[in-house]
């Protein structure tokens, strides 16, 4: 499921949310152990620290985190910087009848030009085979 | 400034245009004759197509003497960047590699 809103502030939030099959202590380890995030997301140096810095890299980028919130099995957010975009991933762990309901919110999504103007400074040779994609859907 | 993303897109749904704005953007600046030489198309269809380039800020020309020198200017592309669509696709995808990760540790 996924959805966006937007926030009084005009900036924009995307939230990605499922129902898992799986504890809360499990999603929580693979959402915060180094070597199990980097199998589904990215290469990083990750610690559950508040304050801690961290990097994720990617094919398309590095991106330039901070933990801002760890609450064990509930809740994990950190500052999400990349390709001049300045945003806030928060994850989210609720038990359930059969498992974990997993939500995930990336908030600061502003529509000003100037963070697009950024990440096409940064980003618009990866971003270019996409593009073809989306010219290639137009004629 | 920038141009309508329908225009820059619209201007970039051509392949030979697509293919002098890549190699500008490769290569650095270029005259007409020297983006002509390799691609088989003609000097004036080239330089119609620079032209279409420069229509939207894609593409930016430096005169020298006779000559005009073209450079691609990628920052142009930047009405086409869709953080929220692209985040999209991206979290969507790792949800899905999660949920595969999640199987295995049951073992």
């Amino acid at each position: 499921m996924m959805q966006t809103m937007m926030q009084a502030t005009d900036t924009k939030t995307l939230i990605v949310e499922r129902e898992m099959p799986h504890s809360l202590e499990k999603i929580w380890r693979a959402l915060t152990q180094g070597p199990l995030i980097e199998e589904w997301l990215m290469k990083n140096d990750f610690k559950p620290v508040v304050g801690h810095r961290f990097d994720l890299r990617a094919d398309w980028g590095v991106v330039n985190c901070q933990v801002l919130t760890v609450e064990p099995n509930q809740a994990l957010s950190y500052a999400w910087e990349a390709m001049g975009l300045k945003s806030v991933v928060t994850w989210t762990l609720t038990a359930t009848s059969t498992g974990t309901h997993l939500r995930m919110e990336q908030s600061g999504f502003r529509p000003e030009q100037q963070q697009a103007y950024e990440g096409a400074k940064y980003g618009w040779q990866k971003f270019f085979a996409a593009l073809e994609r989306v010219v290639g859907g137009l004629s | 400034m920038h141009a309508e993303p329908t225009a820059v897109l619209k201007i970039l749904s051509d392949p030979t245009r697509r293919a002098i704005f890549e190699r500008l953007s490769k290569d650095g600046e270029m005259t007409v004759h020297a983006l002509t030489d390799p691609s088989g198309v003609s000097q004036p269809a080239i330089s119609k197509h620079l032209a279409a380039l420069k229509l939207v800020g894609l593409v930016h020309g430096r005169r020298d003497g006779r000559e005009t020198y073209y450079s691609a200017e990628p920052k142009a592309l930047a009405p086409l960047i869709d953080w929220i669509n692209f985040y999209s696709s991206f979290w969507n995808n790792r949800f899905d590699r999660l949920e595969d990760l999640l199987k295995r540790m049951d073992q």
